[in-house]
């Protein structure tokens, strides 16, 4: 179990994560969503801090918030109309939302299910004492355990970059 | 609670941020004087001996300014922003160690404030978050200066972030860890240190640490001659002087970290540890002014094309033949 400071950091950023993500939803001015969005995964990179992952949260701040995020204000900057108050920004499908958001739920909460079975505890408990530092342990994985999937991640992700390429290049160049 | 423990790190965040701070300050007064010198002028000489007490008196002058919030700004934001620029410059330093352990009371501290497993990665993702501040700035104020010069300024930043990172992947392919107090004891003295084992990794990564903090000659998004400074245009009183700290505070970080990973950090002859690690980030800083006051503004495309075309490509093949080296 974690300690009782602890839990209270837990609250804290559990608190702020789910409040900034209903507010990424439900702002009108998408400038606004987006920043709401970067303190929402920067509060997920505190949660992997408190459960002894900093790896994780390093990159997790690295990537996401570094990176992935600073794209999208970017192209919120890019298209000036966006920020306007006048673009309606309801959601069109929100059967199909409902639908992806309910699957979503059950999937996550099938896993903590299955962790709970494993662990015979409830609530957070610390990870298994890891020998060696986690860097060393998640690289020694990826390149024995899951070579195939991060080859196949990797492959994916050419994809997306030969696909960005040509849809951004103009034809007859 | 161990309390001796806490205090300890108490004292040392305080003096570290004391350090930083009034560092921060008297880069203004350095800036000044040596720029004056590379254009055989004098600079500030009124306040103190050789003017040494012009950044108090700066300080008192932005204190006292009227603060004005324009009309047409997202006032939020335009609060926030001069602080989200200030916090990432200054907590990097957290990490660099500025000195051997020592002892106290019978336990042994080490001379840096948090000595974290993954040090490295930690630098990094707080330098990628210094963007939002500027990005912020320039959106909420609300003008197309600002605009322009919020959006140069994260192309720039994500695009060198990736060199700065490949860069840094060499230094631990040769010190097999992220920990920043581990590197510096493997580079031990002199002939160990990284900038003579991989030249190249030093060079990239600080050109892109320049780049990184805004300096010139990368120094696009608050260009005065075609922007009117950028993204604080719309600044005033000490919210400006607040971006003005921060940028200071970076290139302060810039310079403890390139030492940490290149030079060897604490270590050298002679002197006490911290003395040696001063002087090292004041080199450092010097080097920066020195840049500034002798080189040209890049044009913007060129700075891009530099960015990708030429400084990534160097960064991948020096990564791979590191690696190649130390399998």
């Amino acid at each position: 179990m974690l300690s009782e400071t602890a839990s209270l950091v837990f609250w804290v950023i559990a608190f702020v994560t789910i409040i900034s993500a209903i507010f990424v939803v439900s702002l009108r001015n998408i400038f606004h969503s987006a920043l709401f969005l970067v303190l929402c995964l920067f509060s997920v990179a505190g949660v992997f801090v408190l459960l002894d992952a900093e790896f994780l949260a390093g990159v997790q701040v690295l990537i996401y918030v570094g990176g992935v995020a600073i794209l999208m204000i970017f192209a919120v900057m890019l298209t000036s109309r966006m920020t306007n108050s006048e673009v309606r920004q309801q959601n069109e499908q929100k059967a199909l939302g409902a639908l992806v958001a309910f699957s979503f739920l059950l999937i996550v909460t099938g896993a903590i299910l299955k962790t709970m079975s494993v662990k015979g505890g409830f609530g957070l408990s610390p990870s298994p004492s890891v020998t060696i530092s986690t860097p060393h342990a998640i690289g020694r994985l990826l390149l024995t355990n899951f070579v195939l999937p991060f080859e196949l991640v990797s492959v994916l992700l050419l994809v997306a970059l030969i696909g960005a390429v040509v849809l951004a290049k103009k034809d007859g160049d | 609670m161990d309390w001796t423990f806490l205090i300890v790190k108490l004292i040392q965040v305080i003096a570290v941020f004391a350090v930083l701070l009034t560092g921060c300050a008297y880069m203004t007064w350095l800036e000044r004087k040596l720029v004056a010198r590379i254009q055989s002028r004098l600079g500030p000489m009124n306040a103190g001996y050789q003017g040494l007490l012009q950044p108090v008196a700066d300080m008192i002058k932005l204190l006292f300014k009227e603060d004005i919030t324009p009309k047409h700004v997202d006032k939020f934001i335009y609060g926030i922003a001069p602080l989200a620029s200030f916090i990432p410059a200054t907590l990097s330093i957290a990490v660099v160690p500025f000195g051997d352990s020592i002892t106290l009371f019978g336990r042994t501290y080490d001379l840096v404030i948090s000595n974290l497993n993954v040090g490295i990665l930690y630098v990094l993702a707080i330098t990628s978050i210094g963007v939002y501040s500027i990005i912020m700035a320039g959106y909420s104020s609300n003008s197309k200066y600002s605009l322009l010069g919020g959006l140069r300024s994260s192309a720039q930043m994500i695009s060198y972030e990736i060199g700065m990172g490949l860069a840094i992947v060499v230094v631990i392919l040769l010190s097999g860890s992220l920990n920043l107090v581990d590197i510096v004891d493997k580079q031990g003295s002199f002939v160990g240190w990284y900038v003579f084992r991989n030249p190249v990794a030093f060079v990239v990564y600080f050109i892109c640490a320049v780049a990184e903090t805004n300096r010139s000659p990368f120094d696009l998004p608050e260009a005065e001659s075609e922007l009117v400074a950028g993204y604080h245009t719309e600044y005033s009183s000490m919210k400006f002087g607040m971006f003005f700290v921060a940028e200071y505070a970076n290139m302060i970080t810039v310079g403890a970290i390139a030492t940490t990973l290149f030079f060897g950090g604490w270590h050298g002859p002679f002197l006490p540890p911290i003395v040696w690690f001063l002087i090292k980030v004041a080199a450092f800083q010097v080097f920066y002014i020195w840049a500034r006051g002798t080189l040209p503004r890049l044009r913007y495309d060129q700075l891009m094309s530099f960015g990708w075309k030429v400084l990534l490509p160097i960064a991948v093949i020096n990564v791979m033949v590191t690696a190649f080296f130390v399998l």
